[in-house]
């Protein structure tokens, strides 16, 4: 693990939120720093692509309770799209196809957007067409990507690819990637986890939300996270997902039920 | 949930305002009288009279259209002023136009000063019922062009009207072509001779004033053996309670390879949230190929009224004749919309393209119905339908009803339609990239009717962008 001296980008502290009325976030404590890559596994319907969405300000996600700070700001009562200036980048699980607009100009709009608000300087249609041929290099992606309409027909591969190549436009402070590794063949996993390796800087931060260990072969973690019932119930270092991948989930969710009982009778031991 | 939506679709109008002009309105009512009186103020021949008494009484005979899937309560034809012009009625040269006049135009954004004018395009401006200007008709002239109102082409031009007028869309052809027939009051008259290439783009703004009053244009476009012309038709109309009707008619037509395009951006006031006032609007618009090898396109953004029946059309009897229909017609609210085209094949190896794009946003409905028919005699013809439908909330709905009618074994006709859906998903996905909702959502709508906006001319294009963006602020959620 690294030392715990860097800035803290994000932190989060107790938060709870509901979806339509049902608690999903219980009380999630997460804090990144720059440079770090974390990973948070879980089995399915641990909350893991909510927290992701919430972090994002997707709407349909009513938050109850809890703080969540970027870069030392609240970040819960912002829009999602100011919280995107700001620098979180949430790649998605699905990618969403836009018919007849051009991948080139929704980059291009999403990039001088956020340029714009961060006081930098916007490109013109040549000088975007420049930069975004040299980004596409670094995925080995085909310029003809970007004629086409956003992710309409493409694979799943060609979508995830499209998802780190926005990442790459938008050079986001911190960057949830929500099951990236999920529907990719070998090959685009191995494509995906070198743009990803290849963006992390000393100054920003990823959280890897994923089921399954093998994307974390390509993309070494700092920190790995069990999470489970709308928490995190464990963690530990990059050992840790491969002994998820071996003994599964069970015994860590044991694990937390006997350690949550003793910290209760604890408590209870106190109280009286 | 659905504010960000809501608050996209639900941008005011801009165009609502009223002119306060001395007008010259006829009393309200229909019947002969009314009629004689039309034709008596605008000094018209005989055969015109004759022309609109004879639709008149087909009219009378006639019943009001119930197929269209839009409901409205029974129009009162005696509650409506069937002429309405501003003082003067003399007709004036532009230095003279009534400066109240000139200020609604340029509010409007329709340039009547040929100084300032858009570079390139030729106005006709019809307010109420009356044609108040039209720009560069001396230089149309120059290259044989007649562009003018109809009531002049009358005056000047009487072979040509009486040759054409009703030649594509007879006096008795439906209900509100019938009435339009007897009660039209302007419109635009283009002639192209032949070999004639229109050096610019032509263009009539139709503006409805006053309360009350009906408006019923007649719009004739003839382009001889190998001539072109691209014609633009823009309308808007002040805020009122009231309902207005609208009830025009278009004809075109095409000679041996000539070719006619036709586009419209219509914004006629669509009543408010409730429905309450705003246009009726049920016109009448065809083509006709009548030379080999000749085309008619139409193109119509569609964005206002209360109420839209309108099926611009094309008649396809030249051999090698080509028609095509490209349509967004956009709904909010409580407006309804049912529209389409018709493709007729009459002759050989003829084509027909149908793109239409409907987009629902609010409780409105927007139906879209066409026809593509095939004579026996049309070998080798082929048709393409596109019929894409986007609905932006819970409430609006979207309908298609396509009719197919193939008498010749050799023709080809496809059709292909798509329904999709503005949802909270894909305003995440853009505003997750930086791009706000209002953005977002113009960027979407655009994309769906980019292959339609492609074909307008450019300053309309990008006019009708900017207005789809304003049609559905506050719509999406």
């Amino acid at each position: 693990m690294k030392n715990e001296q860097g800035r803290a980008i994000l932190e989060v502290r107790g938060l709870t939120a509901n979806v339509a009325g049902v608690p999903i976030l219980k009380g999630m404590d997460l804090t990144v720093r720059e440079g770090e890559i974390h990973a948070i596994m879980g089995p399915n319907g641990s909350g893991k692509s909510t927290f992701a969405k919430v972090l994002a300000g997707h709407p349909a996600y009513e938050i109850t309770g809890g703080t969540v700070r970027f870069e030392g700001k609240d970040l819960l009562g912002i829009e999602p799209e100011e919280r995107a200036r700001a620098g979180i980048f949430l790649g998605f699980q699905y990618p969403v196809e836009i018919p007849g607009v051009s991948n080139s100009a929704f980059l291009r709009l999403a990039y001088n957007t956020v340029q714009g608000a961060r006081g930098k300087e916007e490109l013109d249609p040549l000088e975007f067409d420049d930069f975004i041929r040299e980004k596409m290099k670094l995925l080995d992606m085909d310029p003809a990507f970007l004629e086409r309409s956003v992710n309409e027909g493409f694979s799943g591969g060609e979508k995830k690819r499209n998802e780190i190549l926005q990442l790459a436009t938008l050079e986001p402070k911190l960057s949830i990637l929500d099951e990236t590794d999920s529907g990719l063949d070998i090959d685009a996993l191995r494509v995906v986890a070198n743009g990803v390796n290849s963006l992390l800087r000393p100054d920003n931060a990823f959280v890897l939300v994923t089921h399954y260990q093998r994307l974390l072969n390509y993309i070494v973690p700092d920190y790995v996270h069990v999470m489970e019932g709308g928490r995190l119930i464990k963690t530990g270092g990059k050992e840790l997902a491969l002994e998820l991948e071996s003994r599964g989930y069970d015994w860590v969710v044991e694990e937390d039920r006997a350690n949550t009982s003793g910290r209760a009778a604890a408590a209870a031991t106190t109280a009286a | 949930m659905s504010s960000v939506l809501d608050q996209l679709v639900n941008k005011p109008y801009e165009h609502g305002f009223r002119t306060d002009i001395e007008t010259e309105s006829a009393p309200k009512g229909l019947s002969e009288d009314t009629i004689r009186m039309i034709s008596g103020k605008k000094n018209e021949p005989e055969w015109l009279l004759e022309f609109r008494l004879k639709a008149y009484r087909h009219w009378l005979t006639m019943e009001e259209p119930h197929w269209p899937n839009v409901k409205y309560p029974k129009i009162d034809f005696q509650d409506i002023i069937y002429f309405s012009a501003p003082k003067p009625k003399k007709k004036l040269s532009m230095d003279e136009v009534d400066p109240e006049l000139l200020r609604t135009f340029e509010k409007l954004g329709v340039p009547m000063n040929e100084r300032a004018a858009l570079a390139g395009v030729a106005v006709d401006v019809i307010f109420d019922s009356v044609s108040v200007a039209t720009t560069y008709k001396e230089k149309l002239a120059k290259v044989g062009i007649i562009f003018c109102s109809i009531s002049e082409a009358v005056r000047d031009h009487p072979e040509l009207i009486k040759k054409y007028l009703g030649s594509v869309v007879p006096p008795g052809d439906n209900y509100y072509a019938a009435l339009n027939s007897a009660v039209f009051t302007d419109g635009s008259f283009v002639f192209i001779p032949k070999g004639v290439k229109c050096p610019m783009e032509l263009s009539t703004y139709f503006r409805i004033n006053t309360e009350e009053s009906g408006q019923f244009e007649r719009t004739l476009i003839v382009a001889e053996e190998r001539a072109t012309v691209s014609y633009l038709e823009g309308c808007t109309a002040p805020k009122f309670d009231t309902n207005q009707l609208h009830a025009a008619v278009v004809e075109l037509v095409a000679l041996d390879n000539a070719d006619i395009k036709y586009s419209t951006v219509q914004n006629w006031y669509a009543g408010d949230e409730n429905g309450l006032g705003g246009i009726f609007n049920f016109v009448t618009k065809r083509g006709l190929c009548q030379g080999a090898n000749s085309k008619i396109s139409w193109t119509q953004v569609e964005t206002g009224s209360a109420i839209t029946w309108k099926y611009p059309s094309c008649v396809l009897l030249g051999d090698n004749s080509i028609g095509e229909f490209y349509s967004v017609a956009l709904t909010n609210h409580m407006q309804q919309a049912d529209t389409g085209t018709k493709m007729i094949h009459l002759g050989k190896n003829t084509r027909s393209t149908i793109i239409s794009k409907g987009i629902s946003a609010g409780r409105s409905n927007n139906s879209y119905r066409g026809l593509v028919k095939i004579g026996a005699k049309a070998a080798g013809a082929r048709n393409y339908s596109q019929c894409d439908s986007m609905l932006i909330g819970q409430k609006c709905s979207a309908n298609t009803f396509p009719y197919i009618q193939v008498n010749n074994p050799t023709a080809t006709v496809e059709h292909e339609a798509t329904t999709s859906k503005i949802g909270e998903d894909q305003l995440f996905y853009f505003r997750q990239r930086g791009i706000g909702a209002e953005e977002a959502v113009s960027m979407i709508i655009n994309g769906f009717c980019k292959e339609v906006f492609q074909q307008l001319p450019m300053e309309f294009a990008v006019e009708a962008t900017k207005l789809l963006g304003l049609k559905l602020e506050g719509s999406v959620g």
